[in-house]
């Protein structure tokens, strides 16, 4: 079974290259895409089966034992959120290959959009499975420099700030994490995850709170918790379509596993942690009221992406293991909703030309199913029941009425900011879809990647998302299971026995 | 317990002061270079978490407790080589900027633009910004 552990990894990778070699036949690249991605799930699935049966599976790479050697580690918590990630870089690939046919033909070939973005997809599996401070960072790298790219790539001259603020951020972020990696070095002499929880303990107090509020704020930066989110807001809205779906799905959920991961694994806390109580009460409120501010649609898309960052880091402050797998089924059923709400965004922006919510309307004579394919995901995320957002945010706010009064305090703002985002999301589907129908506007800047007001979307950019909007009604179907696997999940990173012991073998 | 000596540590302190000094400023081309001398600060300070210098490791000429640590090393070197590629990129980044922009200057961000405009309701439209077609 762990011999199945690389593939994850080395299968987007080797995607990748045939990709560039392959940057003369459009349909060759578009069918490694799909099968690489399509065998990365099932390896996922596969992991996730196996993990929950037998505990943490664990491939030590080159054959040398940790904490010498790296080790790839998959437990429950990782390998599902691969296998939801990976189904969501599926579904978002199927709909970006569309989107390219339409726009540019069946023939034509991109020598950068395919090889990127699998060497993304790869990038994010490394994240999730790797059991190694440094190669953490490395992971990191491969994502974020494959982002850079899709964020650039052909844009105008108006988008370009965008696209320089997000690289500059994400570097400043990168390199604080290398110190913070040095650092924990000069303090323990390891690196390796499972490792550093036997001897960051024997550190004297002062020091662990520095290394654990260093890699608070590096992960803070990179999942845009308030007051480090920013850039977020500002780089999302710019770029095209599927790589906004793509990385409001993926990345910042990325960051808030890295987070998860090493706190509980390497801090463990013995109460609630307070400054990232008020720090999720803060990004759940400034997030939403942000978003109730905005009149351009991505903007509002990733102020909520932002507020709901918070209710992620509630299930975390609460630091027990009812909020941890709470926080669990809220990033799987975080990272579905938010890209199907981006590539809805998308088939909107492409229909009415504008991501001005004042200059849209009518929709719904239009195209109606947009309508339906827009509610739904919208629903989901505000947690109406019988929605997946409903089961993952009764999950938070039962862990939470469990723990102390400041808590139980917070759940409050967790309920007012679900009832605020509910508003936010009526209000644009009051804009786009009510009123008089409104011709679609010409496409300002014809040569960059954003292309908007086309008025051309086709069957399987409508396919792709309503497979994604499956994805996450099927986490509402199957929440018994999927909560009963988290609780599980949640219990083990507390417990940080079963990681230890696969990584590190008995008697460690 | 190991110390850490003071030039090196004071070394990494100037890097990093210097390197966040030049990340904020509005020139392109300032924080390229503030992000390659925070990145030689950083991988200096990888260094100095190896522990005080000693003899080369691996070879097998001196015995394992004269060792210098090679493992930082090892990540210095591939954070060198992260950072010299994402340098590259930025300089890139910049050029293209110049070359649409015609400067590389990093322009105000779009709430910013929101607020002047309020201020001042008569304030051109610099470019697209959150109310303009994309």
């Amino acid at each position: 079974m762990s011999s199945l552990l690389p593939l994850p990894v080395l299968l987007p990778m080797l995607g990748a290259a045939l990709s560039i070699v392959a940057s003369r036949w459009a349909t060759l690249q578009r069918v490694v895409g799909i099968v690489v991605l399509t065998a990365v799930a099932v390896t996922a699935a596969v992991l996730l089966v196996a993990a929950d049966g037998q505990g943490p599976i664990v491939a030590e790479l080159g054959g040398w034992p940790a904490p010498v050697g790296i080790a790839l580690v998959a437990d429950r918590l990782s390998a599902l959120l691969l296998l939801v990630s990976t189904l969501v870089t599926l579904a978002v690939l199927g709909y970006a290959i569309d989107q390219r046919i339409v726009d540019y033909g069946r023939a034509t070939a991109s020598t950068t959009f395919h090889p990127m973005y699998l060497m993304l997809c790869a990038g994010v599996s490394l994240a999730y499975l790797t059991a190694d401070l440094f190669t953490l960072f490395v992971a990191f790298e491969l994502m974020l420099t494959a982002s850079y790219v899709l964020i650039t790539r052909r844009t105008g001259a108006d988008r370009i700030r965008a696209g320089m603020t997000y690289v500059t951020v994400s570097l400043l972020s990168s390199l604080l994490f290398l110190t913070a990696v040095a650092m924990v070095y000069a303090a323990t002499g390891t690196v390796n995850l499972a490792d550093l929880a036997g001897r960051v303990g024997q550190l004297p107090a002062g020091l662990q709170t520095v290394l654990a509020l260093m890699l608070l704020v590096v992960f803070g930066i990179k999942a845009a918790i308030v007051p480090l989110h920013f850039w977020l807001p500002d780089s999302y809205p710019n770029a095209p379509g599927p790589v906004a779906a793509l990385f409001a799905g993926l990345l910042t959920k990325v960051s808030f596993y890295a987070l998860l991961r090493t706190q509980t694994l390497v801090f463990p806390r013995e109460e609630p942690w307070t400054l990232v109580l008020v720090l999720s009460a803060a990004t759940m409120l400034v997030g939403v009221l942000g978003a109730l501010a905005q009149n351009d649609l991505n903007r509002l898309l990733s102020f909520l992406l932002v507020s709901h960052i918070g209710f992620l880091l509630y299930g975390l402050a609460v630091f027990d293991a009812a909020g941890v797998s709470g926080a669990t089924l809220y990033a799987a059923h975080h990272i579905t909703v938010l890209a199907t709400l981006f590539l809805v965004s998308g088939l909107i922006t492409r229909r009415t030309g504008t991501v001005a919510l004042d200059r849209m309307g009518g929709l719904l004579r239009t195209s109606p199913g947009l309508a339906i394919l827009f509610a739904i995901p919208a629903l989901t995320l505000a947690g109406v029941p019988p929605t997946a957002g409903f089961v993952a945010k009764l999950a938070l706010l039962q862990a939470g009425a469990a723990s102390g009064p400041a808590e139980q305090a917070v759940a409050g703002v967790v309920v007012v900011a679900s009832l605020l985002t509910l508003y936010a999301l009526v209000r644009v589907w009051v804009r786009v879809f009510w009123g008089e129908p409104v011709p679609p506007e010409p496409d300002t800047d014809p040569d960059d990647e954003v292309l908007v007001g086309t008025a051309r979307t086709s069957v399987p950019m409508y396919a792709a998302t309503a497979g994604l909007i499956t994805v996450s009604l099927a986490i509402a179907v199957f929440a018994g299971p999927l909560a009963g696997m988290t609780e599980r999940a949640g219990v083990d990173l507390l417990d940080r026995g079963p990681y230890r012991v696969a990584v590190l073998g008995e008697g460690r | 317990m190991t110390t850490v000596n003071l030039v090196m540590a004071a070394t990494v302190g100037v890097l990093y002061g210097t390197g966040f000094t030049l990340l904020l400023s509005r020139s392109l081309m300032r924080v390229l270079i503030g992000v390659v001398v925070l990145g030689h600060g950083t991988n200096l300070l990888l260094q100095l978490a190896g522990g005080p210098p000693g003899r080369p490791p691996i070879l097998g000429v001196v015995p394992p407790e004269e060792f210098t640590d090679p493992l930082p090393q090892a990540l210095a070197l591939t954070a060198i080589v992260i950072t010299f590629a994402l340098t590259t990129f930025l300089l890139a980044l910049g050029y293209r900027s110049y070359v649409l922009v015609g400067h590389d200057e990093v322009q105000d961000d779009v709430e910013d633009r929101r607020i002047a405009r309020q201020k001042a309701p008569s304030a051109p439209l610099e470019d697209g910004n959150g109310e303009e077609p994309s």
